[in-house]
């Protein structure tokens, strides 16, 4: 008789046991982002036999982030992430369910894929998302566990779980989003590898001991962690009743609720795919894609000047410009720095950052 | 009365120091307003702020060798 079992390990800890493994076998997990945090978080969920894993993304594998993204190989580069991931898991277990969702979050999509799963796991890399996965976690009382990095430092909590007759989200934590500038992204100011690889991997830990009953959750709890230090501080969060007022309450509200404009409603020059269509047929346009180079889709659609954001605030300053600019990226994050140092150093150029990016103006060309 | 405050992430950047001791700080708006001065980078920025580890929403009174922590929103994932 065979007796190997794959979960053997886990299997034989104290309070886990058969029933631990038959919840996990029951249980179903959302991951939204399949990179940094979802990638390592993926892998150990995977491992321990979490019997349903669903995968949110729609990007595509780019080599910067394959110091990283662990699930990613060399010859990935360019091959859409949900795909990828759901190949090396299912080698990792086959004994699990990998349900793939190559789409962008939205409001109008986001409750009705959430709805299926037990937990729901953070892996997003920018504001309009995290707040709007919050609200609909909320809304549909799902336990959410939150995860988000920057440089050497992480964050990570479980938000919509109560304890302590205390139920409290990122909206308690943290009322209204900063503005782009004010909180720079990844792709900006970089990040260690292995940051996301602690606390993607201590999201998994967190999700784990919810779903199987053991330990403490971090409901209600921040942890920060940061690696130069070695230091851990943990905050107790309490409910904001100003929150509690501005989110959502229904289905209705929460599709009504613009996400894009809340997380950067102090960017009056953000044009739309469809505006920006007319503005370029209309008059000559300077326009800047201020993505790191190779970062994929190429854009072969129209001319694009590439001033890389990491290099921007030193490639503008000796540089004049005679037309409008406009300025784009990924999904519209990072062009609103660079807006942002733009008009910091020429106050009257008239200027704009192109919404959703060019994967919105891209998915609007297909339609 | 000596209090000390904790930064994080992009706060400790700008201010140059992960920790910081005050003294005759009476309570929460009196110590924003001390650091914007001493601080003017953070002018603009978006955190939340814990005494004693404990998330606080309105104006809270300081006691001596209380703790201050100033965190703020991580977007990278």
């Amino acid at each position: 008789m065979n007796t190997e079992n794959r979960y053997q390990r886990q299997l034989q800890l104290a309070g886990f046991g058969k029933e631990g493994q038959d919840k996990l076998a029951a249980a179903k997990i959302l991951v939204i982002g399949a990179g940094g945090l979802g990638c390592p978080a993926l892998q150990y969920l995977a491992g321990a036999g979490v019997g349903t894993l669903g995968i949110v993304d729609f990007d595509t594998i780019s080599l910067t982030n394959l110091h990283r993204q662990t699930l990613y190989a060399t010859d990935d580069v360019g091959k859409l992430k949900v795909e990828v991931a759901a190949q090396k898991l299912k080698a990792l277990n086959p004994e699990i369910e990998i349900i793939q969702y190559s789409i962008q979050l939205t409001n109008l999509n986001a409750l009705d894929i959430i709805k299926d799963y037990d937990v729901v796991l953070d892996g997003t890399d920018n504001f309009s998302t995290r707040y709007l996965v919050n609200d609909a976690c909320v809304l549909l009382d799902k336990t959410l566990i939150y995860g988000a990095v920057m440089r050497f430092e992480g964050q990570v909590g479980v938000f919509n779980l109560e304890k302590n007759n205390l139920k409290t989200n990122y909206r308690d934590l943290f009322p209204t989003p900063p503005d782009a500038a004010s909180a720079p992204s990844c792709n900006e100011v970089g990040v260690l590898g292995v940051l996301p690889g602690i606390i993607g991997t201590w999201q998994a830990s967190e999700a784990i001991k919810i779903i199987t009953g053991i330990g403490t959750p971090l409901a209600n709890k921040i942890l920060t962690i940061n690696l130069l230090q070695n230091s851990v501080y943990e905050f107790q969060l309490v409910k904001n009743p100003k929150s509690a007022k501005e989110i959502p309450k229904d289905t209705a509200s929460f599709e009504r609720f613009n996400y894009e404009s809340f997380c950067n409603k102090n960017h009056k020059n953000v044009i739309s795919v469809e505006a920006f269509n007319q503005l370029i047929k209309k008059e000559n346009c300077n326009i800047i894609d201020v993505r790191e180079l190779g970062e994929m889709p190429v854009i072969s659609e129209f001319e694009t000047l590439q001033l890389p954001l990491s290099n921007f605030r030193e490639s503008i300053s000796e540089m004049n410009f005679d037309t409008t600019v406009v300025l784009l990226c990924q999904s519209g994050q990072r062009s609103l720095t660079a807006l942002d140092l733009l008009k910091k150093q020429h106050p009257k150029l008239k200027a704009f950052s192109l919404e959703g990016g060019i994967l919105e103006w891209k998915k609007q060309k297909n339609i | 009365m000596n209090i000390t405050i904790l930064f994080f992430g992009q706060l400790a950047e700008v201010t140059g120091t992960s920790s910081l001791k005050l003294s005759g700080i009476s309570d929460t708006d009196e110590l924003k307003n001390t650091l914007r001065k001493q601080f003017p980078a953070l002018e603009g920025l978006t955190y939340s702020i814990a005494v004693n580890k404990k998330m606080i929403q309105q104006k809270t009174t300081l006691k001596h060798e209380d703790e201050v922590a100033l965190l703020p929103p991580f977007s990278g994932g």
